[in-house]
């Protein structure tokens, strides 16, 4: 599964670099440009892991998910411009803050409407993103608000003419940690056999003596930790955060999802990197305006040419 | 023949239709609406086209569709196109026209690919469609980008807007009655049996699509020649959003809740209108408390309709 996620953007990395060897400049800064993307695809991987996870286990589009990592986002601001904590702590606390609001959803809302149809689910899910957006807004006002500076330091290393900051660095190590921590999790843990059972049959792990509720709960609690994770971490990327922020992105993420194959732990990884990159090629040699459009134009070729995405298995559909 | 139009029922819809219309005539005139109210009674007569036609394509047919406002963006577009370089009333036809074309060609593209897919992930597709159409016209000379169009002569006039209304509700009810209606609400109820039966359901999804999509963009054309400006911005996923709470709330497949609901939810919008982001709140919590305790609706899929109440009569009559 590693060597599958890890394979992508090196394979990319390695093309570009043999095809465009003569023209150094423009190879760096293209290179430039796929550190960049890389970051923030990191981002995208992150929060399309909750998507991608939830989705596997109850076949729903969790549409507050973007706004979850909005909420991680807001949270570590308040940690640390008004208690001046320090950046580890603050994501310690934004974290556990989303995983215990994600949980709190699922209860309030997901629930009820376990067995009702998608679409029913889908719309409550949406008024989820409403509340949660503009519940934002109307107790901490819409202004766009900055995070404290010198949280980390304005260190920059070069090699090769690439300039990596320290916040790209912290994104790399942060989610290539919880990708590992989720991977264990899944695979070699008790409560990650019984969410892989529930999301392959739930009534047949109900009989196995799993509880289903609590699988489900646990699957939104590491969700949304992730997806907190990831709004610290864009927080302090691109130092300003607003109510709305998590609509877009969280949409992105939905997409890199389903290019990776939703319900595929690794897929939504590769996904959400290929996402990132892609569009921060678009910003790069093409123009910021249509960064939007690329995702969107990628999510209909996916859904046109392979639905089930890049390492979904094609499932028949039983009558 | 003609009996068959003029049926008893029929009349009581027209003779409710030119009441509703005289009421309100008669209160601008006298002054009991004044400009303010207006403007909230013409969102309400676009709004009810908006979503009667979404309803078509989610109450009737059964997909979910997230990019109403992309049709309503190239509706709106067009015809504020049109009619800046030809402000008369056959400008603003024409404009309706090249929209209408537009908008169907627009729905066909999107409707082929995309209608393969079920439920959420069409919901998904949609929802990239309206958002490149946006973004398309965010980056186009022709439609100004993201500053928009200003100075739209207002064309939508009272006695229009009403009758295109009415038209469209009329279009999407009889839509609903028809062999093909029947044949998207089978899709509806389930795909595979009907597929089953015979039913190509490909070609009756993409029928109820593309008549959503045009009637969307009527819609608006006529809010661009209502409000003077149009701006890529009103057209954003939330616009969509708004539309799908309108339809939902009044009951996904009854024409008539998302009438009541349309009025209803047109009046609530201004009566929240200085509290913007609590409003979004509790748009926000309606849905999520419609879907848990009634997920159907106000209505379900019944529809209000006069045979029904003229036949209770009847029955009462014979009781006794």
């Amino acid at each position: 599964m590693w060597r599958k996620a890890s394979l992508s953007p090196l394979f990319w990395l390695m093309c570009i670099f043999f095809l465009n060897r003569q023209e150094d400049k423009a190879m760096t800064q293209f290179l430039q440009q796929l550190v960049n993307g890389l970051s923030l695809g990191s981002i995208y991987a992150l929060i399309a892991l909750g998507y991608t996870m939830v989705y596997g286990i109850i076949k729903l589009i969790n549409f507050a998910h973007g706004d979850i990592y909005m909420l991680g986002a807001f949270v570590a601001f308040y940690a640390t411009r008004y208690f001046q904590l320090n950046f580890f702590l603050a994501l310690i606390i934004a974290m556990v803050f989303c995983g215990v609001l994600g949980v709190f959803i699922e209860r309030i809302a997901y629930k009820p409407l376990r067995h009702a149809t998608r679409i029913t689910a889908l719309i409550t899910a949406m008024g989820v993103s409403y509340i949660l957006e503009y519940g934002t807004q109307f107790f901490a006002g819409s202004d766009v608000k900055t995070f404290p500076e010198g949280l980390l330091g304005n260190l920059n290393l070069e090699f090769w003419g690439i300039r990596i900051s320290a916040q790209q660095i912290l994104i790399f190590t942060i989610t290539i940690v919880l990708m590992l921590a989720l991977t264990y999790i899944v695979n070699r843990t008790k409560m990650g056999r019984a969410m892989r059972a529930v999301s392959v049959d739930e009534k047949a792990a109900q009989l196995m003596g799993i509880s289903v509720d609590r699988t489900i709960s646990f699957t939104f609690l590491l969700g949304s930790l992730l997806a907190g994770a990831a709004g610290v971490l864009v927080g302090v990327y691109y130092n300003s955060i607003n109510p709305l922020m998590g609509m877009t992105p969280g949409l992105k993420a939905f997409i890199a999802a389903v290019f990776g194959g939703i319900g595929v732990i690794p897929g939504a990884m590769i996904g959400g990197l290929s996402i990132g990159i892609a569009e921060t090629l678009v910003i790069a040699y093409g123009s910021s305006l249509y960064k939007d459009a690329i995702v969107y134009v990628i999510l209909i070729l996916i859904l046109i040419i392979k639905p089930a995405g890049l390492l979904g298995k094609n499932v028949k559909e039983k009558v | 023949m003609l009996k068959r139009y003029f049926s008893k029922e029929n009349i009581c819809w027209i003779a409710l239709a030119a009441g509703a219309f005289t009421l309100i005539t008669l209160m601008m005139n006298v002054g009991v609406l004044g400009s303010y109210h207006q403007i909230t009674l013409y969102n309400i007569c676009i709004n009810i086209i908006l979503a009667v036609s979404l309803n078509l394509i989610i109450g009737i047919c059964g997909q979910f569709s997230l990019g109403h406002a992309g049709f309503m963006c190239i509706g709106a577009y067009s015809a504020a196109i049109v009619v800046r370089s030809m402000g008369n009333m056959m400008g603003f036809g024409l404009g309706i026209l090249v929209g209408l074309i537009i908008s169907s060609i627009a729905a066909l593209i999107v409707s082929i690919p995309t209608l393969r897919l079920r439920g959420d992930y069409l919901a998904i597709a949609t929802l990239g469609f309206a958002e490149i159409i946006r973004i398309a016209v965010l980056n186009m000379d022709i439609t100004n980008g993201a500053a928009g169009l200003t100075g739209i002569p207002k064309l939508t006039t009272w006695p229009l807007l009403f009758v295109l209304m009415v038209i469209s509700v009329v279009i999407v009810t009889n839509f609903g009655r028809s062999r093909q209606g029947r044949a998207c609400i089978s899709v509806r109820e389930d795909e595979i049996a009907s597929e089953a039966m015979g039913i190509n359901t490909t070609r009756y999804k993409t029928t109820a699509f593309v008549v959503g999509a045009m009637l969307a963009s009527v819609a608006g054309a006529l809010y661009a020649c209502n409000f003077y400006v149009i701006k890529p911005d009103l057209f954003t996923f939330n616009k969509s959003i708004d539309i799908l709470v309108m339809v939902v709330f009044g009951g996904m497949g009854s024409i008539t809740g998302s009438v009541i609901a349309a009025v209803f939810i047109g009046i609530l919008n201004t009566a929240l209108q200085s509290f913007a982001s609590l409003r979004m709140i509790i748009y926000g919590v309606v849905l999520v408390a419609i879907m848990i305790f009634r997920p159907s609706g106000l209505l379900g899929t019944k529809e209000f309709t006069f045979s029904a109440l003229l036949n209770r009569r009847k029955k009462e009559k014979v009781k006794k």
